[in-house]
């Protein structure tokens, strides 16, 4: 494996992590729940971890945001406690036991969004200097429309945070979601060299993002495993399996 | 007596700060008092406290684990399951944080003294006897306003167990650094807790200019100590 970030205990790690990052709607998930069945079905040990999903904090967050209570510091350190218990419950331990760790949203999604919510980028990327640097960290690149109708379809309301209502953009939910995610996008654009990201332009089809996913990621499995693997087409199942409904986790 | 109308001053951050609030007035002044459990911290604030209000000054108390919204969870979240180092200090972290934004800066602003029982410093002193790095411990609590005074109690080790224990009859779980493992028995383990905790407000003391006050002497010498300190600075600023 590569050299991981000095600053976390886990440079000895024998797994790989591979995270996905992009605006709700540019179908990461999807990409990474077909990732995630091809892994498995090579036998391969993998975890999946989903942004703002540790029992911890998710009831805290919750509450705070029917209340409308959350700065956004407040917010930041939630999210990044939220990370943290992953972290260490998770994501750490199984990396150092060799699994494929697979990530929806991760640092990154902090750096891009607490940024654009008022907070000091220079801070935000120190409270998560203990996360180890990804082995590749995909960026799903789209078009705000193109991601604005995917997730748009069929929603007639959007929810405070997720239109990112917080930040007084607008008055209007709609148009304000849209303000939001374009900033959001400036600062994946932004951090796309420094931190490598792999750039997946994410309106072609889903399969054939997801040959290009698989490629990417047989690359930087340890060369026993990659060999074991033949490189099959994906098996697309049928798209109500993936999880197309995007934008809870903001 | 009053002290004259203090000309409003923006907030100094100790690290890269809140960059939203950067523009924001503070008439107020932010006074902490620092120590271990049993060091009487709390004695201390209430005397305090209410010489203050006869004297004229608007106070708000504020301590750790006080915030409306994530104080409750982190309690929970404790006695539900055990969490991690680097979790326990980002909640508290957190928990400092909203009481911070919802009532220091807002009382700070509308010209109280805000009488802190304890500040960033024990948490970054348990982060860092707990293991993590001493330089992401600081950095975390960089969005903290400098205070303007910071008392430290310091109290030796071998006289707050007997504080601790005559006042509630046991020793708390993580006061004792007993989720470190530091000693098979629980008495050694206090001890060793509480020197490194005593420790690192060593080094802390000249980082932050902290006055370091001798806690082991009785309480109306300490308060005197306290309050002659608190009303030099008051008046003189």
């Amino acid at each position: 494996m590569k050299a991981r970030n000095h600053m976390t205990d886990d440079a000895r790690s024998k797994g790989v992590l591979i995270v996905v990052e992009g605006i709700d709607g540019s179908g990461k998930s999807t990409q990474l729940h077909l990732l995630d069945k091809w892994l498995r079905s090579k036998g391969l040990l993998v975890f999946t971890t989903e942004w703002n999903s540790s029992d911890v904090v998710k009831e805290i967050t919750s509450k705070g945001k029917k209340k409308a209570l959350l700065t956004p510091t407040t917010f930041s350190l939630l999210h990044a406690t939220d990370f943290a218990d992953r972290y260490e419950r998770n994501i750490a331990p199984l990396l150092r036991a060799g699994y494929v760790v697979l990530a929806d949203r991760y640092v990154y999604t902090a750096f891009a969004r607490d940024f654009v919510r008022g907070c000091s980028s220079h801070w935000v990327r120190k409270v998560y200097g203990f996360a180890a640097k990804p082995d590749i960290a995909f960026y799903f690149q789209v078009p705000i429309d193109t991601a604005m109708n995917r997730i748009l379809v069929g929603r007639p309301k959007l929810k405070y945070y997720e239109a990112g209502m917080d930040l007084n953009l607008s008055n209007d939910p709609f148009d304000s979601y849209r303000m939001f995610q374009s900033r959001i996008i400036e600062q994946y654009e932004s951090m796309s060299e420094h931190d490598d990201f792999t750039v997946i332009d994410a309106t072609q089809d889903i399969e054939e993002q997801q040959m290009i996913v698989r490629e990417k990621v047989m690359s930087v499995l340890p060369a026993s495993i990659a060999n074991q693997i033949e490189k099959t087409p994906p098996v697309i199942t049928t798209p109500s399996s993936a999880p197309l409904q995007a934008g809870e986790n903001c | 007596m009053l002290a004259h109308q203090t000309k409003p001053r923006t907030l100094n951050f100790y690290g890269e700060g809140i960059p939203y609030l950067k523009d924001v007035l503070i008439k107020g002044k932010l006074v902490v008092i620092e120590g271990p459990d049993g060091s009487g911290r709390s004695t201390q604030i209430q005397s305090i406290t209410s010489k203050l209000e006869s004297d004229g000054h608007a106070v708000v108390n504020t301590g750790l684990k006080r915030s409306e919204l994530i104080g409750k969870g982190i309690l929970e979240a404790k006695q539900r399951l055990p969490l991690g180092k680097k979790t326990l200090t980002l909640f508290y972290a957190a928990d400092f944080v909203e009481q911070l934004e919802h009532k220091i800066i807002p009382a700070l602003q509308a010209g109280y003294v805000v009488l802190a029982d304890r500040y960033i410093y024990t948490l970054i002193a348990r982060s860092i006897v707990r293991g993590l790095s001493s330089r992401w411990s600081h950095e975390l609590y960089g969005f903290a306003p400098v205070a303007d005074l910071v008392f430290y109690l310091d109290v030796k080790p071998d006289e707050l167990f007997h504080r601790v224990f005559q006042k509630y009859g046991v020793l708390d779980y993580y006061e004792s650094g007993a989720d470190i493992g530091l000693a098979p028995d629980l008495y050694d383990s206090f001890i060793a807790y509480q020197t490194r905790m005593a420790k690192e407000f060593s080094v802390m003391a000249r980082q932050y200019d902290m006055i370091r006050v001798d806690g082991n002497k009785p309480i109306s010498e300490v308060n005197a100590t306290l309050q002659e300190k608190i009303d030099g600075y008051l008046n003189s600023s």
